[in-house]
């Protein structure tokens, strides 16, 4: 990493005109000051950039004046805000008790085999992360598998290559 | 307030089980038709919080007579216009059977699932739509602060919910009026009401149903309490994975200070209380009240040791109240009905009634509010309709990672705070996760482990180490690796955590461990000396047969399997070349004459 995130002056004019760092700044002055502020602001952030790149943890930091060591700290202990880029749909498998005891790992391993990917990597194509999450709270249904906002319930592992073709070929559809 | 008149109520349920089943397109499906058959203001469609069923959705209730429609598509919906709502014909087709080949049941008084509920912190999920204050206040919502602020002294409202016995529904089971009091001795003008909406146990969603269902039920108690010990600010800590509950939160916030219920002068006194949402960022330590604190604190959710306790020195260390969405789902009641009435719920120690999610391998998967003391065979077989495929009910899981397991022996025990921790578990947030016969008790523990050494916050080395060198042994044993003395060592590993850990999560995390031991031990052994799973599950230990007796030769599994693993003659028994099979178990779930076993 190092040098590329060091500040330059042609991030500076990029970021001028990258609404998203507008966005930002708009978040951080709404928050700045309150005590307590920290993670909404993360979240909020993340929800923007997608992730928390180094410069965007640099301008929150300086922006409610907290050490950036403890905004790494706050990221790194929790597991839904993430420093690396995802993939365009965020695949999350539950193993929480109830899906896990109605089969989820198979479902995983399945996922796994089909993206050619690990937990937390991303396919090749860019289009997919898989991660495994806690219980969605949606238990009746377990095995439970999410792809962005969507919800799959019921979980075979042979329903997943379907699935994924869905996305895959909207996305074609999108670009055609 | 001059309301229309319906000839008839469609409850539609929203919640999360539901809106993953699509229930909007057979929402929108039903209004549609409604309007078509142009009696839309006829009926009236209410979209609810979660009904409790949540297997059989999506659904419609239909009131007055509360006839149950389950399973249903949109052209479903339409049907139950043109025959149910405009020639009174109930659609037998769609309506629930117990078993397969019953007798539908039509209404929901008679359904075992819902009759023998008693619902006090569920009184309204299901019932209204959560997005409309109205329909709360229509309910009584609101009269209970009303009759705090107008009639009551703050120790006379503390007196109350300590004489009505209520215990937290977070986990402990600490007396609620107690810890009120407390807070309110607590020197200090500057307190806090915090509500734990953290939800942790996988596979336990009463808190979320509730904040989906009943938002101002939460709010008005937050309310109460808030001014019971001289509060003015509230908190709700509500985890990230639940996006449908923060929004219909919020709204329910908006929408009370809209009323003048929350903000400046509630009820034009002097009392003054808002809330505040704030959203986790997945971390299970996070459910523990001090490290809660730490995180609505804005830092890294890491607990401290207590004493100080958070009644003492709280969110930025001022006395703060402290209780789960449960417990405060049960306040409102309390004080319209009086502590008397709801003493004499439940049992002895453990008054009123405990709502348990019920999942798993169970027919009906759910919501279930039970007064205290019913016992786990009434919660499993009557009102959860038994273990699916007529297998064999095998362990019921209570307390999430931090309890343990109850066996068919323990079917009769009251579920109570005191008889489940009296048989090594415990009654935790009410998460009940039941197994059956083909469930590896070994794997369990292990699943369990992977969880707690995972959400580990690593603050404290027992429990940061101790974790993880028990699950090190966890999986040799379920991958065939287990040494002699592999059982002892995590037994005394065990202790060790329990005794030297700095919060409730080290210090329970090896309960689920020591409760299998204790109940299953024989499959550890099997593990470590035969190398064989009894439950046949896990797969470094198990094949894929196929039975040659019960083969017809269909040729099903051939056309699923990934591997190419399995050959035969049509109509003759096939058989599964073991070297090549990856154990994926496709073909097991796809044959018809469940030919396929794993052994
Ligand atoms: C590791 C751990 C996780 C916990 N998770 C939760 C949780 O998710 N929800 C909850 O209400 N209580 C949880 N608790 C219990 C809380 O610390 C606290 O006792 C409870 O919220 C108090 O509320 P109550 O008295 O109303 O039950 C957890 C405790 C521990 C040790
Ligand atoms: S365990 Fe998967 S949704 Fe609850």
């Amino acid at each position: 990493m190092g040098a590329a995130n060091k500040q330059c002056c042609c991030c500076q004019s990029m970021r001028a005109s990258d609404e998203r760092y507008q966005k930002l700044a708009d978040i951080i002055a709404r928050y700045a000051g309150q005590p307590g502020a920290l993670i909404p602001v993360l979240h909020q952030a993340q929800e923007v950039f997608g992730y928390l790149p180094q410069d965007v943890q640099v301008l929150i930091a300086e922006g409610l004046d907290v050490p950036l060591s403890e905004v790494d700290g706050v990221i790194t202990f929790y597991s839904l805000f993430t420093s690396q880029p995802k993939g365009k749909y965020t695949i999350g498998v539950c193993m929480g008790t109830a899906c896990y005891v109605k089969g989820a790992a198979a479902v995983l391993e399945e996922l796994k085999q089909q993206l050619g990917v690990d937990v937390n990597g991303t396919s090749a194509d860019g289009l997919f992360t898989l991660n495994v999450t806690r219980c969605v709270g949606a238990c009746g249904l377990a095995p439970v598998m999410t792809i962005g906002e969507d919800v799959y319930g019921r979980m075979k592992p042979e329903a997943v290559r379907e699935i994924l073709d869905k996305y895959i070929q909207a996305e074609q559809q999108a670009k055609a | 307030m001059t309301m229309a008149v319906y000839r008839l109520h469609a409850l539609v349920c929203a919640g999360a089980g539901c809106v993953s089943s699509n229930c909007k397109a057979v929402e929108a499906a039903l209004q549609d038709e409604l309007k078509k058959a142009g009696i839309a203001d006829e009926v009236k469609v209410v979209e609810t919080g979660c009904i409790g069923t949540c297997d059989l959705g999506p659904l419609i209730v239909v009131y007055p007579e509360g006839v149950f429609y389950q399973r249903l598509t949109p052209d479903d919906a339409r049907e139950i216009v043109n025959e149910h709502f405009i020639k009174g014909r109930i659609v037998k087709r769609l309506l629930y059977r117990p078993s397969e080949g019953a007798e539908p049941v039509a209404r929901t008084s008679d359904m075992d699932f819902f009759r023998r509920q008693y619902r006090i912190a569920l009184r309204n999920t299901g019932v209204i739509n959560p997005e409309v204050i109205e329909e709360y206040i229509a309910r009584d919502g609101y009269t209970a602060l009303g009759k705090v602020l107008s009639s009551m002294t703050r120790e006379e409202v503390i007196d109350e919910i300590k004489r009505s016995g209520l215990r937290g529904r977070g986990g402990a089971g600490f007396p609620t009026g107690l810890k009120w009091e407390f807070a309110y001795k607590a020197p200090g003008d500057e307190k806090y009401v915090v509500c734990n909406a953290d939800e942790g146990d996988p596979g336990a969603f009463m808190d979320r149903s509730i904040l989906e269902g009943d938002p101002h039920s939460v709010i008005e108690a937050m309310c109460i309490a808030g001014y019971a010990i001289g509060a003015k600010q509230g908190f709700v800590y509500v985890r990230a994975e639940y996006p449908l509950a923060v929004q219909r939160l919020s709204k329910a916030i908006h929408q009370a200070r809209e009323y003048g219920l929350l903000g400046k002068n509630i009820f034009g006194t002097d009392f003054s209380f808002d809330i505040e949402i704030r959203v986790g960022a997945g971390a299970f330590v996070c459910g523990e009240e001090t490290a809660l604190l730490t995180s609505i604190e804005g830092k890294r959710g890491e607990p401290r040791p207590r004493p100080p306790f958070p009644a003492v020195k709280g969110v930025f260390g001022k006395p703060t109240l402290l209780n789960n969405v449960e417990t405060y789902a049960n306040i409102c009641p309390i004080i319209l009905n009086g502590a008397d009435w709801f003493a004499k719920i439940g049992t002895e120690k453990s008054r009123g009634t405990k709502v348990f999610a019920v999942a798993g391998d169970i027919n009906n998967t759910g919501l279930v509010e039970v007064p205290m003391g019913t016992t786990l065979r009434e919660i499993i077989f009557d009102i959860g309709g038994g273990i699916p495929k007529g297998k064999k009910f095998k362990a019921a899981q209570t307390g999430g990672p931090s309890g343990g397991c109850l066996t068919e022996e323990h079917l009769d025990i009251p579920m109570d705070y005191e008889s489940l921790t009296q048989v090594g578990s415990m009654m935790g947030s009410g998460g009940l996760i039941v197994m059956d016969e083909n469930t590896c008790m070994v794997d369990i523990a292990r699943f369990f482990l992977e969880f707690t050494r995972d959400e580990s916050c690593g603050k404290c080395t027992p429990c940061r180490v101790g974790t993880k060198r028990m699950l090190e042994i966890l999986n040799r044993l379920t991958e065939g690796k287990g040494e002699e003395g592999d059982i002892e060592k995590l037994e005394a590993l065990a202790k060790y955590i329990k005794a030297n850990s700095l919060c409730g999560l080290g210090q329970s995390a090896p309960n689920p461990v020591l409760s299998t031991l204790r109940h299953f031990r024989h499959e550890y052994e099997a593990h470590v000396r035969e190398k064989r799973c009894p439950a046949g599950q896990c797969p470094a230990l198990t094949n894929f047969y196929i039975e040659p007796e019960l083969c017809r030769g269909c040729g099903l599994c051939v056309k699923v399997c990934p591997e190419n693993a399995i050959s035969g003659n049509r109509r003759e028994p096939h058989a599964i070349d073991t070297d090549r099979c990856v154990k994926c178990g496709a073909c097991q779930e796809k044959c018809p004459f469940d030919a396929i076993v794993r052994r």
